[in-house]
C-alpha cells in the first residue's frame, strides 16, 4: 500500500515535471522582429514586424498568398491554394513561429535578429 | 568457472538483444494510432529492458538497448531515426535505473516514467534537430499515451518476471 502511494507521489511528480518544463520553454520564447518568406526553400523577402505591411506573395507554381503584418503579428488573409490551412492558422509573432502553406512551397517565419543571447533591457 | 560464468551471461544478453528486436520489429508493423502525433507507442521493447534491469542490472539493460537500437536502425530505419530512438532509450533507462536503485516503487511506476521519459527524450532531441520548439506540444499528448502505454508494459514485464523466476543468471 505505501508503494502505490509512493508510485502515485512519482508518477504526478514526474507529468508535473514534464509541464514546468513545457511552461519554461513557452515563457521564455522571445518576440521575433522580424517576418522571413522563403519560397520552395529560398528566402525571397524579409519584412520588419513593427510596421504594419500587407503584399500578395508569388508563390511556387503561380500561388497568390496575401500576406498582412498587422500590430506586430503576421498572418495569411488570402491564399489561392485549394485547403487553405495558412489562412486559418493564427496569428504569428514569437520567434521561431511559422505558417505553412504547402500547396505553393510558401514557409512564413519569424525570427530574431538581434540574437538569442543578448538581453532585452538592462537595468 | 568464471570463464563458464562470462559465457552464460554473453548468452543471455544475446538472446534478450535478439527479442528486444523481434519486439521492435512487431511495434514496426504494427500501423499509428493516430498520425497527427507521431511517437504514440507501445514500447514493446521496454519489456526486455525492465527484464534486464530486475535480472541482471543497468549495465546488461543498456548493452541490450543499445544492440537493440543499432540493429533496428540498421533495419527499419536511417540516421535520423536512430538520433531520436538513442536519445529516447538512452533518457528513459537513466530513469528506470535511478528509480529502480532506490527500491521504493513499483515495475509500473518504473515503466510508466520510463515511457514517459523516452517520449521527452525523443523531443527534445527533435527540439535540438529541428530547432523549434512547436514539437513540445506533441508532449501534452505522449504524456498520455505515454502513461498508459507504461501501464501495460509494466503489467507485462511484472508476469515476465514472475514466470522466470526459476531463471538464474
Amino acid at each position: 500500500m505505501r508503494r502505490l502511494k509512493n508510485d502515485l507521489i512519482l508518477i504526478i511528480a514526474f507529468v508535473a515535471a514534464v509541464f514546468v518544463v513545457f511552461s519554461v520553454f513557452l515563457i521564455t520564447r522571445k518576440d521575433g522582429d522580424t517576418v522571413k518568406v522563403k519560397i520552395n526553400g529560398v528566402t525571397t523577402a524579409e519584412y520588419k514586424l513593427n510596421q504594419d505591411f500587407t503584399t500578395v506573395i508569388d508563390s511556387y507554381n503561380n500561388g497568390k498568398n496575401t500576406l498582412v503584418i498587422e500590430n506586430g503579428r503576421v498572418y495569411i488573409k488570402d491564399a489561392d491554394c485549394p485547403d487553405k490551412i495558412c489562412e486559418n492558422h493564427r496569428p504569428i509573432s514569437k520567434s521561431g513561429e511559422t505558417i505553412v502553406c504547402l500547396p505553393n512551397r510558401l514557409i512564413i517565419i519569424i525570427e530574431r535578429s538581434k540574437g538569442e543571447n543578448n538581453p532585452d533591457i538592462v537595468v | 568457472m568464471i570463464m563458464k560464468k562470462s559465457t552464460k551471461r554473453l548468452t543471455f544478453l544475446g538472446i534478450f538483444s535478439s527479442l528486444a528486436l523481434i519486439l521492435s520489429y512487431i511495434e514496426f508493423l504494427i500501423p499509428p494510432i493516430y498520425s497527427a502525433v507521431p511517437g504514440i507507442k507501445l514500447g514493446l521493447p521496454n519489456i526486455i529492458i525492465i527484464f534486464a534491469l530486475y535480472k541482471f542490472s543497468y549495465k546488461e539493460a543498456a548493452v541490450i538497448s543499445l544492440v537493440r537500437l543499432i540493429i533496428s536502425a540498421l533495419l527499419f530505419g536511417n540516421a535520423m531515426t536512430f538520433i531520436y530512438s538513442f536519445s529516447g532509450a538512452a533518457l528513459s533507462l537513466v530513469v528506470m535505473a535511478i528509480l529502480k536503485k532506490t527500491d521504493k516503487f513499483s515495475k509500473i511506476a518504473i515503466s510508466i516514467t520510463g515511457a514517459i521519459s523516452h517520449n521527452l527524450g525523443q523531443i527534445i532531441a527533435a527540439m535540438l534537430l529541428l530547432k523549434t520548439n512547436e514539437i513540445f506540444y506533441y508532449m501534452i499528448v505522449l504524456t498520455f499515451t505515454g502513461i498508459l502505454a507504461g501501464i501495460a508494459i509494466g503489467l507485462i514485464a511484472n508476469v515476465v518476471l514472475k514466470r522466470f523466476n526459476w531463471l538464474e543468471v
